[in-house]
Formats: C-alpha cells, structure tokens, sequence
C-alpha cells in the first residue's frame, strides 16, 4: 500500500452497499481531479484509449512527483482522480512500485482490463513510465 | 350495427418472439444480477441452439477434412460442407454454387475483391467511390489499393440525417470511376442504402459495385441477381452463425477473371516447381483447408432464418424500431444520430452531454448491452464532430420490453450525470 489514501478510498467505498452508490462516489470524485491546464490537452498528453480521451501531465518538485489530469467521460474521470490522490506527491520508487491493489478492493478492477478501452491500463503504464524517468533525473 | 374490430393479420400474432427467444441460450443469462437486454447485435449476434448443435455434431461425429479423402467421413464432411454453401446460394439467390466463395468474413471478403479484382483492374489516375458512412473495412482496403496504383478515394457525402446525398454521387461517377464501395446499411447510423439506384448508376459508367452487406444480411431479404450487385460480402457471426466465416459473392465471370487471393492447398489444379495451375471456381480462392464446422454451422444459421422467414423478420424488426425510436424521442435530452428514412435495426443516440462511454457503463450494470464509441466508422464521427455514439441494434428476438429496459436505463444513466 502507497500510503494512508488507498485505506481512506476502500473505506469511502465501503459505505455504499450498491454499485450505484460506488459510482456516484466516483463520479463525485472526479470533480476533485487536480485539472491539466487545457493548453496541455493535446495530442502529446494525450492517453491512446478507444473510447474516452485522457490527458496526464506530470512534473516534479523536491523529490516528489506530482500529477494532473483530465478526461471527457465522468467515470473516467473518477478513476484518474483515485489513480491521482493515490500517486501524487509521492516518491518515484514508490510509484514505480505501487501495486495498487485497492481498485480491486472497491469493485472498479474491471475498468482496468486493456479491453476496457478507457484509456486507465494505458493511464497507470504512463504515470509509472513518468516515475521511471524523474528518478533517473533525481539520481 | 356492431363493426367487429378486425386487424389485419399482423406479423405480431403469426410471430412467437417467446418461442424465438427459448432457442437462444445465452439470452438468459444475468449480467450483474440483471436479466441480460442484449442489444449489440450490429456487432456480433447470439447463436440459436440449432447452431450451436450443429458445430457439436459436425465435431463429434464428422469431422474429418473437405475436398480430399475418399474415405467416408471425409465424403460426409464434404458433403456437408458443399450442402451448406448451396443453401447460402439460395439464400441470396446466386445464379451457381461458384459465386458463393467462403471467406473469414466480411473484411477478408472486401480484402479479396481489393487485392485481386482491384489489383488488377486499377490503374494511376482512376478512382474509386466509397461513402462517408463506411466501416473501416470498407475504407482501409481501398485506401491501401489506391495508395499503391496511384489511383483516387472520393468519398459521397451524406446529409444530415445519414442519407447519401444522391446528386453528389450522380456528379461524382465518370469514365475514371472504376469501383463503387457501399454498405448496404450502415452499421453506426442504419441507413439503408439505395442500392438498386446506386448500383444501375454505378453500371452506366463501368464501375464495379463491392457492397458491404454485413448489416443487411440478418435483417432483410438479399437477392444479388435483382440488385445485380457485382460483389456482395457478409459475415455469418452477424446473422446467427459462427465467428471466423463469412461470404464473398461475386459474379462468375468477374471471379473468373480475377487471380487467385492466396496459395495453397485447396485452390490448386496441378502442382509443379515450374508452374502451378489453379483449380477451378469456387475453390481457387479457397486456399488451404477451409472453417468447415464454420461453414456448416452458417448453413444451419440460414436454415434457421429462412424457417422464421427474412419477410416476417424485416417486418417484425421494422415495427421494433419504430417502436425504439419513438421511446427514445420521447426522453428529454436524448439525440438519436441516424434519421434516414430508410432504416433498420440501429438506434445510435447521445443523452445530453453524456459521454458514450459513460452511457455504457451505467447501461452494462444494469445488463442492458449496447455498443459505445466510434464504431470503426471514425471518420464518419470526425464528420459530426462527435466523440462516438452508445448504439443499440435490434435482432428478431429483441421485444419492446427490451426496449422498456433501454429507456429506463437511459432515464437511470440521467441521474447519474445530470
């Protein structure tokens, strides 16, 4: 586990007992994405996804790497904000490692499949690739 | 006097969709703890048990390879699977069993036409015609074609309701035009196409007609001697039958012409290191052993549907989408994106500003299967400007209630973003 943000997300979502209660919380917590600058929304951070479009932008400060993101379609959105709260600010090895395994935990494990076409799979290679590339800088 | 309130006798009563529906396993099954709507038909259809039946028996007791043993099961298999492509002829009423050439499906069939038709027939300077409501299977073969003889792709126009603008066609067609590449319907909007008019127009220049006829076959009669349609392709996993086949009809003396598409077993006369010559129609375009439980099992799909009637099915599935669009309307905010006057089977809608994807994956929770995105006509969506549609596409064993479902679905998705 990253940090104290993958427990407080499994317990957010076990207070609802329907998958409509999970989504609306989800949908909700898209609204709280730190946003890319629109200016950033183009071809090259851009997530290659079949469906939604996605677009991440990565930056670091004291050792830590921070992300912002955006996407068109509200579940996606609420995804990338879990993804975002959970690996934001963290150090790159740990985002490196991050088996983040809490998606599982709150019954969203099916957005993840590279099938899915939501642009997530691709999301979370990005964010590590990300990660890969500020260590090397830091070392 | 009393009047009796009498109505015609109606397909509703002479077509049990109940009954239809007890043939079709997978349709009761639960997705999510819901009953399954399945309604993504346009993109692959469910098996009756008779299909299903037929691939079990042509392993569990046929199976044995086409075309070369004299020993009985394979004179059993052969049988079988030559009896399936008779039937497919009559089923679209080809004029011989040689213009009925098995195919992986659709793609591979347009691929065929492409590589060997259009390879040899196309030249710098030529063009071919194709519309902006094409599949991507009916877009990329042409484009690779054209890019390698130097030839032009022009693309007919449509109108806002999905119709092709037939003028525009009309001034399109010359001398140059060698091919026309058409959907019969299309598989985003459910437009259906005039082909009759198209494909005599198309002639008066010379062209070449390829029709894309994946969304036309499980739906509507098709008969390629009164379209006098030149190529004709279609897949059998759309109209009840195995994935992995389907069908390209072409006219005898075009097919003849033509080189064969690839070598190997199968498609050859006699064989040396100095000269292959290449056996005769339907088989030299059949290289290699062929999907003979495929093929079987499309036979058993065209039995099916041919016992239900094409007449009865069109007619039923016409009253289904008229009911559909109509609900659909109905719902504040909700825009459906295909308004032909000539239409069957899809509903392509947006609700709002509700991204498809969203749409999607409140209505798969609740069941209800329907496709969102751009449903490999990306340059169609390009055209409106639109992210992808959801789309709902109707078969014969779809039911209003289905329908229902759909709409309270879409009223649920509502609540959720709006």
């Amino acid at each position: 586990m990253v940090n104290g943000q993958e427990a407080a997300i499994i317990e957010e979502f076990a207070l609802f007992d329907d998958w409509m209660g999970r989504y609306e919380h989800l949908i909700e917590l898209g609204k709280d994405l730190p946003l890319i600058d629109p200016d950033m929304q183009d071809d090259t951070h851009r997530i290659r996804g079949c469906q939604s479009q996605v677009w991440l932008h990565a930056f670091e400060e004291n050792g830590k790497v921070f992300f912002k993101a955006n996407s068109d379609a509200a579940i996606t959105k609420g995804l990338i904000a879990l993804l975002v709260r959970v690996l934001s600010g963290q150090a790159p090895q740990a985002i490196i490692d991050a088996p983040l395994g809490f998606l599982d935990q709150i019954e969203m494990k099916e957005h993840l499949s590279p099938t899915r076409k939501n642009g997530l799979d691709a999301m979370i290679k990005q964010m590590k690739l990300y990660a890969v590339a500020f260590k090397q800088i830091t070392h | 006097m009393n009047i009796p309130d009498i109505q015609s006798p109606s397909v509703a009563s002479s077509f049990d969709v109940q009954r239809i529906r007890a043939s079709f396993p997978n349709l009761h099954r639960e997705v999510h703890g819901n009953p399954l709507v399945y309604l993504d038909n346009a993109a692959t259809a469910q098996k009756p048990q008779l299909v299903i039946d037929r691939l079990n028996r042509y392993y569990s007791r046929e199976n044995s390879n086409v075309h070369r043993g004299v020993h009985t099961l394979s004179q059993e298999a052969t049988d079988a699977y030559e009896g399936a492509r008779e039937r497919i002829r009559a089923f679209i009423n080809a004029s011989s069993n040689h213009e009925v050439i098995y195919t992986r499906g659709t793609t591979e069939a347009i691929n065929l036409v492409a590589s060997t038709f259009g390879r040899k027939h196309l030249s710098a300077g030529d063009e071919i015609l194709i519309s902006t409501m094409e599949h991507h299977s009916n877009i990329v073969p042409w484009q690779m074609l054209c890019e390698e003889k130097g030839a032009t792709l022009r693309v007919i126009p449509i109108s806002k309701a999905g119709e092709i603008e037939y003028d525009a066609f009309l001034s399109m067609l010359s001398e140059r035009t060698k091919i026309v590449a058409i959907c019969h319907i299309s598989n985003t909007l459910g437009t259906i196409n005039p082909l009759d008019r198209m494909i005599a127009d198309a002639h008066r220049y010379g062209a070449t007609v390829v029709v894309d006829g994946a969304q036309a076959v499980p739906h509507m009669r098709v008969d390629v001697q009164a379209l006098d349609v030149d190529f004709y392709c279609f897949s059998s996993h759309k109209m009840f039958g195995p994935t992995g086949i389907g069908i390209l009809y072409g006219k005898e003396s075009l097919l003849e012409a033509m080189p064969p598409y690839q070598g190997g077993g199968d498609m050859i006369d006699t064989v040396s290191f100095e000269k292959t010559t290449y056996n005769t129609l339907p088989h030299k375009f059949e290289a290699g052993t062929p999907h003979i439980a495929g093929g079987i099992g499309l036979g058993a799909a065209v039995e099916y549907m041919e016992s239900i009637g094409l007449e009865t099915i069109a007619e039923y599935e016409r009253d289904l989408l008229a009911y559909g669009t109509e609900q659909l309307r109905s719902i504040e905010g909700v825009r459906i994106i295909g308004t032909a006057s000539q239409k069957a089977s899809v509903l392509s809608f947006l609700i709002g500003d509700i991204h498809p994807y969203d749409t999607g994956t409140i209505l798969d929770r609740l069941g209800i299967a329907v496709r969102t995105g751009h449903h490999c006509t990306q340059p169609l969506m390009d055209h409106w400007g639109l992210p992808g549609t959801a789309r709902a596409s109707l078969a014969f064993y779809n039911t209003r209630e289905d329908i229902d479902a759909l709409v309270a679905g879409i009223r649920k998705v509502k609540t959720f973003f709006e």
